[in-house]
């Protein structure tokens, strides 16, 4: 093959055959993007620019410039590896920043910004906030540090000056349990605040075996559905859909009424005399909910593709494999299962990235130990406001599936070279 | 009621029925000599797969036993049969390669790799495929791919192949050239082969024996040439080759031959060999090539009148469409030869034929095969 590549094919006229194709199909492919154009459009402004504003709130740091901006020009010309502290005019500017911020009501904003960083500085600026009305030239240094000690401290300083940029990478550090110390230097953050690495790889591994679960409950039920005859494919099909048309809450809390201590499963146990009273079965609110919910519900997600793919394999293959002297089993392992590798795949990847990105279920029946990442996005984004955070969490996050799509992609690329 | 030593495969009294209400295959009882070439011929429907199911396991027989060199294999799973089966859309495993697909019977049966990899070399030489063992079967046209299913179902020697409509999905030239290849093949390594059509050319071309199915009944079952020659029955003789009926009644029977007043009034001899008895319905065979125009002299026993309706040149012959005894589809083949009859659109002519060309068959509607 090496050899002939030198030589370029061309047609009749002497055109290179490629540039020839290429115009060929060029009037189709304008046709295809017309068609998609509607489509398109409404992915950019449903899809894409939701994502990028979120992209871009995870590293946005705009708050502390824009609420203190005479004290971020100031302390650009400060020296912050150095051990003085800032000169006059950067308190000047400070003092009068918080003046104009506390008449606008913004301070709170900044305050709490930095306080993500360094737990006190929004006490400190709220105090010192309502006393700056008073402060006035010169020895506007004094005075502040008059207010409040901590002014004298040269870690803060450092904090406003690092954190006045346009842009910081410190919600993505908060979000992989990371921080900045006083020194600039990468520190863990200290144990009871480590929990978003704990969480990711929860997210990670639950999801991973929920979509192992439902897998193994998929495979048999669409190899039924694929090849039953059409009477009973129909009525399975419709027993397959029916969650589909039960609302998503309905299908979760009937899990907590079936599951919980007082639940009807438990209640049946302590009847039949399984368990006693006082042992009643904690199901529900933990990670075994969670599983139990989410199996359920992905379920249909796995079926799906494996049926279609099923569907597409005629049933004379088998037949021919059993002919040819295989067993039943080397039959299905050979040359049924290598057939529905595609289907497995779609299969695993979609419920693997529905599962990842959950929030109801786990949120409903999750309690403590069985909630996932998203749950905490939700929390800051409508709790705790911190939406820079969340913005990185959920940027990790979609980082996390592309990377697994990309995986995915590489290995059963590799297995479709292999084996179909 | 068959009993021989010789045989690969035996249906004995077998019946099928998929939905318990309708017999598929009614009664067959059929004897397959080592080393013939039979094929089951019949419209789709007539039941020829569910006959191949049946034998290579896939389906179980309803009624009766199905031997296999004279042991019974109802009972025996589909693996074990040792029957090689070229499926009607060739069932290639898409997953893997020529070579990949040749392997597999070799492989599930525990051959060494060296074994393997000499016999995968030498089917794929016999099918005219070497050098194509690492292409996908996607990757190859319908006659190879058609190729690759006939070799896999040599290459673990079995001593059985099944053949199901193998040419189907095939055009006409690819359809004749593999004719000749499977045939070839057949003749080579000596196997025996069912196989299964409903393509008559093919059939006649390919076979050493012929089962005609009809409606689950084997009609009728005798080499090509006795087939096309001496039909026993109305369907064979409809379904093989260009046929001439004509209706009529038995009136009376003299031995081998029988007189009938056919339903205008004409009374012609014909052979005597599936009629229910005088005064009952009988449906005249004839073949279009041995029908005289203006016959001389006495050659001919018969002799009617008829009515051309329409000529068709076809270089070699002419197809002349006639009415007789109130048949309008009576064709006649005029060889272009020199000093033909010349027909008009229109005249009315003589026609004649031998009395031992006319055959009498059960009318249609009473349709009895013969035991
Ligand atoms: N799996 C099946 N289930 C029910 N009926 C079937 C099945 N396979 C074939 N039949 C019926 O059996 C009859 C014979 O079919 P088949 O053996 O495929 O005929 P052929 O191969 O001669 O075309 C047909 O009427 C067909 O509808
Ligand atoms: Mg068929």
């Amino acid at each position: 093959m090496s050899t002939t590549t030198d030589r370029v094919m061309r047609t009749a006229d002497g055109l290179p055959l490629k540039l020839s194709l290429q115009k060929a199909l060029a009037r189709s492919r304008l046709r295809a993007a017309l068609l998609v154009l509607p489509l398109l459009g409404f992915l950019v402004v449903a899809f894409l620019l939701p994502i990028g504003d979120m992209l871009f709130r995870s590293v946005d740091n705009r708050i502390v410039g824009s609420i203190l901006p005479r004290t971020a020009l100031a302390i650009q010309g400060w020296d912050a590896d150095g051990t003085e502290l800032p000169g006059e005019a950067v308190f000047e500017a400070l003092v009068r920043d918080m003046q104009a911020a506390a008449k606008e009501r913004t301070l709170g904003r900044a305050a709490r910004r930095l306080n993500y960083e360094k737990p006190g500085m929004s006490s400190l600026f709220r105090k010192s906030g309502r006393r700056a009305k008073r402060i006035t030239g010169p020895s506007w240094r004094d005075r502040l540090i008059g207010i409040d000690k901590r002014w004298a401290d040269i870690n803060v300083w450092r904090l406003i000056h690092r954190e006045s940029g346009a842009l910081t990478g410190s919600y993505f550090l908060s979000a992989v349990d990371l921080s900045l110390n006083d020194r600039a230097e990468l520190v863990r953050q200290p144990e009871p605040r480590r929990i978003y690495l704990t969480l990711f790889g929860r997210t990670v591994w639950m999801s991973g075996l929920i979509t192992v679960l439902c897998l193994l409950l998929a495979y048999p039920v669409a190899y039924l559905l694929a090849t039953q005859p059409l009477r009973v494919s129909n009525l399975l099909m419709i027993l397959v859909l029916l969650p589909f048309w039960t609302s998503l809450l309905v299908r979760t809390t009937s899990w907590i009424a079936l599951l919980q201590t007082e639940g009807v499963l438990n209640d049946l146990l302590v009847f039949a005399g399984l368990i006693s009273e006082d042992g009643r079965l904690q199901m529900i609110h933990n990670k075994f909910g969670t599983f139990v919910a989410m199996v359920h519900i992905l379920l249909p997600f796995m079926i799906l593709p494996l049926y279609s793919v099923m569907k597409t394999i005629p049933p004379s293959l088998m037949r021919a494999a059993r002919s040819l002297g295989a067993t039943p089993f080397t039959a299905f392992v050979r040359v049924y299962m290598p057939n529905t590798v595609s289907g497995v795949g779609a299969g695993c990847i979609m419920v693997f990235i529905l599962s990842i990105g959950y929030y109801i279920t786990p949120a409903l029946v999750g309690g403590r130990t069985g909630t996932f990442i998203s749950n905490f996005i939700a929390i800051h984004v409508s709790e705790t406001l911190n939406w820079g955070l969340a913005a990185a969490l959920g940027v990790l996050l979609l980082g996390l599936v592309l990377a697994l799509y990309l995986l995915y992609d590489r290995i059963v690329g590799i297995d479709n070279m292999k084996l179909g | 009621m068959i009993e021989s030593g010789s045989s690969v495969v035996r249906f004995d009294r077998v019946q099928k029925s998929y939905d318990g209400e309708t017999l598929v295959i009614k009664d067959l009882n059929l004897e397959i000599e080592a080393g013939e070439f039979l094929t089951m011929l019949g419209p789709s429907g007539s039941g020829k797969t569910t006959c191949l199911m049946m034998l290579a396991g896939f389906e179980p027989a309803t009624h009766g036993e199905i031997y296999l060199n004279g042991r019974p294999i109802n009972n025996v799973a589909p693996h074990r049969r040792d029957i090689g089966m070229v499926f009607q859309n060739y069932a290639l495993f898409p997953h893997m390669t020529v070579a990949e697909n040749l392997a597999f019977p070799l492989q599930v049966r525990r051959l060494s790799r060296a074994d393997v990899q000499a016999r995968v070399e030498r089917v794929l030489h016999m099918v005219r495929l070497s050098g194509f063992g690492s292409r996908r079967p996607a990757q190859l046209s319908g006659g190879q791919q058609q190729r690759v299913a006939v070799a896999r179902a040599l290459v673990f020697e079995p001593a059985l192949i099944l053949m199901d409509e193998p040419l189907g999905a095939l055009d006409k030239n690819l359809r004749e050239e593999m004719q000749y290849e499977i045939k070839h093949i057949h003749e080579t390594l000596g196997v025996t082969v069912i196989y299964v059509t409903h393509d008559q050319t093919e059939a006649l071309t390919m076979s050493s024996r012929i089962a005609v199915f009809n409606d689950g009944v084997i009609q009728q079952l005798a080499a090509p040439s006795v087939l096309y020659e001496e039909p026993e029955n109305c369907f064979v003789a409809q379904f093989i080759g260009e046929n001439n009926r004509l209706q009529g009644t038995v009136e009376s029977v003299d031995g081998a031959f029988c007189r009938v007043a056919l339903d205008d009034g004409e009374r012609v001899r014909a052979l005597n060999v599936n009629v229910d008895g005088e005064r009952e319905p009988t449906t005249l065979s004839l073949r279009p090539e041995r029908v005289a125009i203006d016959p001389k002299g006495e050659a001919a026993d018969n002799v009617v009148s008829g009515r051309v309706e329409e000529l068709i040149y076809l270089g070699d012959h002419i197809r002349a469409r006639l009415t007789v005894a109130g048949n309008d589809a009576f064709i006649v083949k005029v060889p272009n030869a020199q000093g033909h009859a010349s027909l008009r659109e229109g005249a009315r002519v003589r026609l004649g034929w031998a009395a031992e060309d006319c055959r009498a068959l059960d009318a249609p509607g009473t349709g009895s095969a013969p035991g």
